[in-house]
């Protein structure tokens, strides 16, 4: 592959820059006013390079990326769908990106218009009473669920539960958010199959109970079969049910969380409603909630007022919400983002909705067929895939002496991203594979094919895999040595 | 099957407690515990002069992996933190019950210290757990 | 739909190879009972022409006015380059870099906004980006209990010269935890944090002042003397800075004097760096902090290493931090943060550089100045603070200012932000801005504007 992009700062030599970007330079009177012990004395070590060298650089490091643009991207949990281009185009209109979030709503009816139509259409497809758009992830989204339990509770005066209940294969922000809201955590097993062990649920939800955090189907990639009897256990102990939306793809359009019980939860957005990844964010977190935590909601939220002259859209705040568990964001959340949702929402229609449940679990169900068929191994050979399924490479690991990293950093090497490593860690040397709905059965069957060679490699020629990636701008990178002799940014050497 | 000295106690959650010559102990993590961890970049002690509740985490040791807290095995006082590991985290690796020491600590009641095993219950621990 | 690409025949092919006959087969673990009806909510599928018809008109609807709002989202001039390469499928469809040798392009990107992020703030190390500078200021102060061994107060003191959604923002995350956030008074001549009020809390135990510079006025406040305070009574200082002013002023890492000077952890909003106003997001927050601190910080960090070769490569570090491994004891529960955001906030930052940031800033605030002078020659206004301000102004008007504004956008004016809300005992107080994106003709503009509504309002 193509050899290493240096930093920007080895571009860097004085007196360069893109002035055409720059303003005319300014009168030194300008600044005059501005006491001199507050004022700089050297200018900010930014690098100092022509246009051309800054796009050059940047472009060359895009195509050191794997992204879904370019290759099959099978992360489970993290519905690597296609980002709609239209999406970005119309998001980008240069009235919705001109926008002063400050704005009087007159100067932002068609923005609130598309918010407002957003709440709508979210609460139909989870089956939620309400929905607020400013959590601005799925981390940021649990810890506005979990609060909102916990003032729920609070306004009861039942203020001895503090407990959150979470099954042990559960995604590490839900044990992290409930501490972030003063909670305990209180983790519970999983049967053989794959469903929560009801048992250790009843003896686990009690009067300490604030709330049980889910996922459905679970991070196990098998949908969680008693679901109406644990809501019944929890909602009989006085405690509510938050779901973790991560897995919504699997069932969107097919299965509600407010028709399973659920009081409370967030959804991706960008998972399940595609807006991108952008190499870590920006997410969307909104939340949904039933009528017992509707006052609870976090600010603002879009409110319609039906008139003569029309719909008119305004922000509603904490005079309109004084239960609120309060502001999350510095004005309403990723508005982009929100917008992005929005068109790709309008984009599917209610027909497009239930295709995306049936195919992505058509996708994952196909693959997982074909892989066992190919002689993989799965820790629950008797479940349905959902939209995502795990198998075990623990045989490979004690027979053969490679493990399901050395398999992903193969992968690599055959052009696919490798799929989830280690998580859920419950299932040992596992792979969580989740296609979604946007491949085509082509790129399936050659990543099965892939599966099938490396699979060989391991047991003739190990080293393909222990040594791998071999093609990449790098080889395995020493994880140890970057914690250890920490080197977190540029400093200049002496020659340069 | 890792190394487990006959002559420490040891807890369920993987430390190991040895008495020193001048009645302070001297605590650490077990070969298990640092196998499982894997190459430690970061350890954190406390300390001299931290009072320890018995089961207060005391310490941090920071695998690329995992980040696991240290549980005090005794109440008592501590007197010193092993200094080396601020610089060198991979003694603990290397040498878990020499070098690797974590801290040592002088016990408020010798007497009644609950929940240390002797070397042969924690090997049939490790067994169980699939060591 | 859907951008599915199945034909009937793969279909038929994949459900053999499954063993069932239809899709809906693959649903039957799930009970009947729990089975949606129907989406009669959702409107019908739109087309793509159908959908870009929508969105131009109400792109369109909300029209272009002339914007002098500031208050923590500041318009600037934004080169083309930066969103054609941010928006390049790369960038923009890649995941969290968790694979290190297929996501070297993210990884160096972030390294190299740590440089310049660690360079523009004076500190020595920077995370990769959180949400925005509200919930930056949040996580800054969950740090600071944790990073603050001199102290075990859960106490924050917390100017109301910091950006008033972002001290709610800070109440609404952290109070859960027990941290308490003690409001401190500013002086209304100057409009500057009060030095008296700050004395009540000599004696006690405080984590961390906040500091914001320019405070949410645009005032400046005296910082050397702040943070020398604060450190003289065990606490940290956090910094809650604008970027772009930093090309101007000496950075949080510089304030105070003597041994232990500077901030301890600076955060901020970083929009002003390349990211258009978009309604108020996605934005993102940036955090900085000394070298001793870098354990406590919450946030996605990149390191350089080598491969098993020794060649240079980037790769996620102290992960161990983070809630993938630590769980419950995690720093923060923070996953995705603001990727794409921080991608353009780098490039912007090298198109700009020192020269191009530091114009930009000086002027941005000779544009305000030039604003300020030709709107208090309108009579009934006048300056609401003395002292030194940087591209944002407090005016006091004498009338109530949503009428005035309510005129202004009239002209397709938007003429600041109305501080009654939040600040009631300022009176009819606007806090304008003005930055380099607005020019003479602009400003006369908007004077003859305020001239006319004032008349307007006094004939009335």
């Amino acid at each position: 592959m193509r050899p290493h992009e240096k930093l920007i700062f080895e571009y860097s030599h004085p007196g360069r820059g893109a002035s055409d970007q720059w303003p005319e330079e300014p009168p030194s009177s300008a600044t005059a006013d501005l006491p001199a012990q507050l004022r700089r004395s050297d200018p900010p070590a930014l690098p100092e390079v022509g246009e051309l060298e800054a796009v050059r650089h940047f472009t060359r490091l895009s195509q050191l990326n794997f992204s879904i643009d370019t290759h099959f991207y099978p992360l489970g949990s993290c519905t690597m769908k296609y980002n709609p281009k239209a999406c970005n185009q119309y998001a980008m209109l240069p009235g919705f990106l001109g926008r002063h979030p400050l704005a009087p709503e007159s100067h932002g009816q068609g923005f609130l218009a598309c918010m407002y139509e957003l709440q709508e259409m979210l609460k139909e497809v989870t089956g939620m009473q309400a929905v607020a758009l400013s959590p601005m992830a799925g981390a940021h989204g649990e810890f506005a669920g979990v609060a909102m339990i916990r003032a729920y509770h609070r306004s009861r005066g039942d203020l001895a539960r503090n407990e959150i209940i979470v099954p042990e294969a559960a995604h590490g922000t839900n044990p992290a958010t409930a501490t972030m809201c003063g909670c305990v955590v209180r983790e519970i097993p999983v049967d053989a199959e794959g469903d929560i062990d009801l048992e250790a649920l009843k003896s686990a939800a009690g009067p300490s109970t604030a709330g049980i955090m889910l996922t459905n189907p679970s991070t196990l990639g098998v949908f969680e079969r008693n679901i109406t009897e644990v809501a019944r256990i929890v909602h009989a102990a006085g405690g509510l049910l938050y779901y973790d939306g991560a897995n919504l793809n699997a069932i969107l359009g097919k299965v509600r969380p407010g028709d399973m019980g659920f009081d409370v939860m967030h959804m991706n957005l960008h998972k399940t409603f595609s807006t991108p990844h952008g190499g870590g964010g920006p997410g969307a977190g909104a939340v949904g909630v039933g009528t017992r935590l509707q006052p609870f909601l976090p600010i603002p939220v879009v409110g319609k007022e039906e008139g003569s002259a029309g719909n008119r859209y305004r922000w509603l705040s904490e005079k309109d919400l004084p239960q609120s568990i309060g502001r999350l964001s510095g004005f309403m959340g990723n508005a982009g983002v929100l917008l992005r949702a929005y068109i790709y929402m309008r984009m599917l229609g209610r027909e497009g909705m239930s295709q995306v449940g049936e195919y992505a679990t058509l996708n994952a169900n196909y693959l997982l067929a074909r892989l066992r068929q190919s002689g993989f191994d799965v820790p629950y050979p008797a479940r349905r895939a959902s939209h995502e399924f795990i198998i075990t490479l623990k045989r490979q690991a004690r027979e053969l002496e490679v493990t399901a990293m050395d398999f992903a950093k193969r992968l690599l090497d055959y052009g696919f991203h490798a799929p989830t490593t280690y998580f859920p860690l419950l299932v040992p040397e596992c792979l969580l594979i989740e296609p979604t709905e946007t491949e085509s059965k082509d790129v399936l069957d050659a990543f099965v094919a892939a599966m099938i060679q490396i699979q060989k490699e391991a047991e003739q020629e190990p080293e393909r895999l222990t040594g791998a990636p071999h093609t990449m701008p790098v080889r395995r990178l020493d994880d140890v040595r970057a914690a250890k002799q920490l080197d977190l940014k540029w400093k200049p050497t002496a020659q340069s | 099957m890792s190394d487990v000295p006959a002559d420490l106690q040891y807890t369920k959650t993987h430390e190991w407690i040895r008495t020193l010559p001048d009645g302070t102990v001297e605590i650490g993590i077990t070969d298990h515990a640092q196998h499982a961890l894997g190459d430690l970049v970061f350890v954190e002690v406390p300390e001299g002069g931290r009072k320890l509740a018995l089961g207060e985490p005391c310490a941090v040791v920071e695998s690329v992996k995992a980040a696991s807290d240290v549980y005090a095995p005794v109440a008592g006082e501590v007197t010193m933190g092993n200094p080396q590991l601020a610089s060198q985290p991979e003694a603990v690796n290397n040498d878990p019950y020499g070098a690797g020491w974590l801290m040592r600590v002088r016990v408020v009641n010798a007497a009644s210290t609950p929940g240390l095993m002797s070397a042969s219950d924690y090997r049939q621990l490790l067994q169980r757990e699939g060591d | 739909m859907a951008f599915i690409p199945h034909t009937r025949e793969d279909v038929e092919a994949m459900l053999a190879a499954i063993g069932v006959s239809s899709i809906e087969q693959l649903f039957d673990e799930i009970p009947a009972a729990l089975r949606v009806k129907s989406l009669a909510g959702v409107p019908p599928a739109l087309n793509e022409m159908q959908i870009g018809r929508l969105m131009s008109e109400r792109a369109r609807a909300d029209g272009r006015p002339l914007n002098f709002i500031g208050a923590g989202a500041y318009e600037h001039h934004i080169p083309a380059a930066v969103w054609a390469i941010t928006t390049r499928g790369e960038f923009y469809s890649a995941y969290t870099p968790y694979q290190a040798e297929a996501s070297q392009g993210t990884l160096q990107l972030i390294y190299e906004y740590q440089t310049m992020m660690a360079a523009l703030t004076g500190m020595d190390v920077s995370n990769a980006s959180l949400y925005d500078g509200a919930s930056a200021v949040a996580e800054a102060s969950l740090m600071a209990v944790r990073a603050n061994r001199k102290s075990k107060s859960l106490r924050i003191l917390m100017p109301l010269t910091v950006n008033p959604h972002y001290r709610k923002v800070a109440v609404a995350t952290a109070a859960n935890q027990g941290l308490r956030f003690e409001e401190i008074g500013y002086e209304p001549a100057t409009g500057c944090l009060s030095p008296g009020a700050l004395q009540k809390f000599e004696s006690g135990d405080s984590t961390a002042l906040v500091i914001q510079q320019p405070n949410f006025f645009g005032q400046l406040e005296d910082v050397d003397a702040l943070t020398d305070w604060a450190h003289a009574h065990r606490m940290l200082v956090i910094a809650v800075v604008n970027p772009t002013s930093l090309a101007v002023f000496k950075p949080p890492g510089q304030w105070g004097s003597g041994a232990g000077a500077g901030a301890d952890i600076v955060v901020g909003e970083g929009q002003p760096l390349g990211v258009p106003l978009s309604s108020g997001g996605p934005y993102f927050g940036f955090m900085t902090t000394r070298m001793e601190h870098v354990r406590q910080m919450p946030g996605r960090i990149v390191g350089r290493t080598v491969d098993l070769t020794g060649k240079q490569g980037f790769t996620l570090t102290l992960q161990a931090r983070e809630q993938h491994i630590r769980r419950a004891k995690a720093t923060s529960n923070i996953c995705t943060n603001q990727g794409l955001l921080m991608t353009a906030a780098t490039i912007y930052m090298a198109l700009m550089g020192p020269v191009g940031l530091q114009r930009t800033a000086a002027t941005s605030h000779a544009r305000t100045v030039e604003l300020v002078r030709a709107l208090t020659r309108v009579k009934g206004v006048r300056s609401a603070f003395t002292g030194p301000f940087f591209h944002e102004a407090v005016l006091q008007l004498d009338r109530p200012v949503a009428q005035v504004l309510q005129a202004l956008t009239v002209h397709g004016i938007l003429g600041g932000l109305d501080l009654s809300v939040h600040y009631p005992e300022l009176g009819h107080a606007l806090m304008v801005c003005a930055t380099e994106t607005k020019t003479q003709a602009d400003i006369e503009l908007y004077a003859a504007g305020l001239g006319e509504a004032v008349q307007a309002a006094r004939a009335a």
